[in-house]
């Protein structure tokens, strides 16, 4: 699967393209956020589980990879440092470079 | 007559078990001889009760007192959307609803309303029911086609067919589970718990999972039930590590092994099963082998649950099976055969079945099923929608998701309003459709394959 176009800016970090990714989703469900901080805890962040499971379908179509479908030994993310961590991960073991989608 | 309270009270712990709400507890012993209720045991005798609370707590405690004296019991979540409430009271000749909550202003017809209360505020025996009266019948709620939930007849019997839990006296059992008690698989866990003598944990209403969490850890649960998704939850909390659990329980959606995987390597030492169950069918089967699938010696095998695979779908006929549906416009539950079609497609790999996805492009999202049909319907009350069509769309995190695509009609799709009319949409749906029926994504396609039949092909 390739990246998409969709990424707002080809030069946003994995970071930043999942804090805004979380941002979109919080808007449209006219939900306020906490500071998105690396310790917040990804289930207080306002989202639940299905708002993750949104997050996760919107940065595969964004970022081209799901780092929580990619084998059968799997660590599920507590903060959002975590699960940056996890997009991080695999986005270099894809040979994307994390600092700069695109 | 076989009643929960029945089978409490020649059990040598049952009735010694705790039931805790987020609140409140109750000892089982004290239900069965006082009332949660504000009506007495004679006024509720042989009718049909709507159990709508806001909070399990009260559900459970009703339910409890109401087996055997209620004709029919009617399990009610909140989530069920009110424009239905009048059909189901209807349908199921509703002739008294159990609710913890104001509900003077809801326009149902039905003259008896009873309220929850706290136990000890009017303990009152009642001698008469020891046995129960009647053989209630349990309906159980589930998604139906055009949003209308279907309403699916159990009894204590369909219920516990596949509980074989005998009460060790001096037992430490704690059970819990993350589905509502008012559903299918939250109903087997408390049935499970409380039949087998140990004690209960219920979430709250809107409780956050972190704090259901602390509180099973806190009242050292032993046995916990959830979906897949409801674990992947879990295990996303922080406190994950207030439960150290000697049983875990997953069904309702497909357990892949990357959850079985992460579950074993957190709770080393808990035993892992991974269940099949339907509303309709019950318990199929349970696999404790911590592979994903199930073996293929289960399928053709005589016994109390025989399962078949016909046209790639899993058929059932047990003892657990529902008996019926209550309503009109349902199609009956088994084939002539007693079998009943679960709709589950599985592939056999080897020596063993592997769950493929649903039948009929059911979607289940995190346990929970999503008919396309009613999503399309939402979607399609857009006046620039021309034709949609519903699809699952995997998920890591929920199994699937709801995803849909759209043809719009030539004059909108040609002033490029594509992200108006997709917040236009998305809105309509959140107006109509439960947060899991919402589509996660949208795609505005030029048009949709048609199947030979005519219809739209949904298995692209």
């Amino acid at each position: 699967m390739k990246p998409s176009q969709k990424a707002a800016d080809p030069a946003m970090s994995v970071s930043a393209v999942v804090v805004s990714q979380i941002q979109q989703i919080a808007e449209d469900d006219g939900k306020t956020l906490p500071p998105l901080t690396d310790d917040l805890v990804l289930l207080d962040s306002g989202l639940d589980s299905l708002g993750i499971a949104i997050l996760v379908a919107r940065l595969e179509e964004t970022l081209g990879v799901d780092p929580f479908s990619q084998s059968e030994d799997v660590a599920y993310p507590v903060t959002l440092g975590d699960f940056i961590k996890c997009y991080e991960r695999t986005a270099e073991s894809h040979g994307i470079d994390s600092s700069e989608v695109g | 007559m076989v009643s929960i309270r029945a089978r409490l009270d020649n059990s040598p712990e049952g009735p010694r078990c705790l039931l805790y709400g987020p609140t409140a507890s109750v000892c089982l012993a004290d239900l069965l001889s006082s009332t949660s209720l504000s009506a007495s045991p004679s006024e509720l005798t042989g009718r049909s009760i709507l159990i709508a609370t806001r909070d399990q707590f009260a559900a459970a405690c009703a339910l409890i007192e109401l087996d055997g004296i209620a004709r029919r019991l009617i399990l009610c979540t909140p989530d069920v959307p009110s424009a239905y409430l009048p059909a189901i009271v209807e349908q199921a000749a509703v002739d008294a609803i159990v609710s913890d909550n104001d509900r003077d202003g809801d326009g149902l017809a039905v003259a008896l309303r009873i309220r929850t209360q706290p136990l000890m505020m009017a303990a009152r025996a009642h001698p008469h029911v020891s046995t129960g009266v009647h053989q209630t019948e349990w309906i159980l709620l589930t998604s139906g086609t055009t949003g209308a939930p279907k309403m699916v007849v159990h009894t204590f019997g369909t219920l516990t067919a596949a509980i074989r839990t005998i009460p060790q006296p001096g037992s430490d059992v704690v059970w819990g589970t993350f589905y509502d008690i008012r559903r299918y698989g939250g109903l087997q866990a408390f049935l499970r718990g409380i039949l087998g003598g140990g004690s209960f944990v219920l979430s709250g209403a809107g409780e956050p999972v972190g704090a259901y969490l602390a509180r099973l850890g806190a009242h050292g649960a032993t046995h916990l039930s959830g979906t897949p998704s409801h674990w992947r939850r879990v295990l996303m909390s922080p406190e994950a590590r207030a439960i150290a659990p000697r049983y875990i329980r997953l069904s309702g959606e497909i357990a892949d092994q990357g959850i079985l995987n992460a579950i074993r390597s957190f709770y080393p030492g808990a035993d892992i099963a991974h269940a099949f169950a339907s509303t309709e069918a019950g318990v199929g089967f349970e696999v404790a082998d911590g592979l994903e699938g199930f073996p293929a010696s289960l399928v053709g095998a005589s016994g109390d649950v025989q399962m078949t695979v016909e046209a790639d779908s899993l058929r059932i006929r047990s003892t657990r099976n529902a008996a019926r549906y209550i309503g009109e416009d349902h199609t009956g539950l088994a084939n002539q055969d007693g079998f009943i079609d679960t709709g589950d497609i599985v592939e056999r790999r080897g020596d063993r079945y592997y769950f493929l996805g649903r039948r009929k492009g059911v979607i289940n999202v995190g346990g929970l099923k999503v008919f396309p049909e009613e999503v399309e319907a939402a979607i399609n009350r857009h006046p620039a929608v021309r034709v949609s069509i519903v699809r699952p769309k995997r998920s890591s995190i929920t199994g699937s998701l709801v995803s849909a695509d759209v043809v719009l009609d030539g004059a909108t799709d040609s002033t490029g309003r594509h992200d108006d009319v997709k917040r236009e949409i998305l809105q309509i749906c959140r107006d109509r459709l439960a947060p899991h029926k919402i589509p996660a994504t949208i795609r505005f396609v030029p048009e949709l394959e048609v199947a030979a039949a005519g219809k739209l092909a949904r298995h692209a």
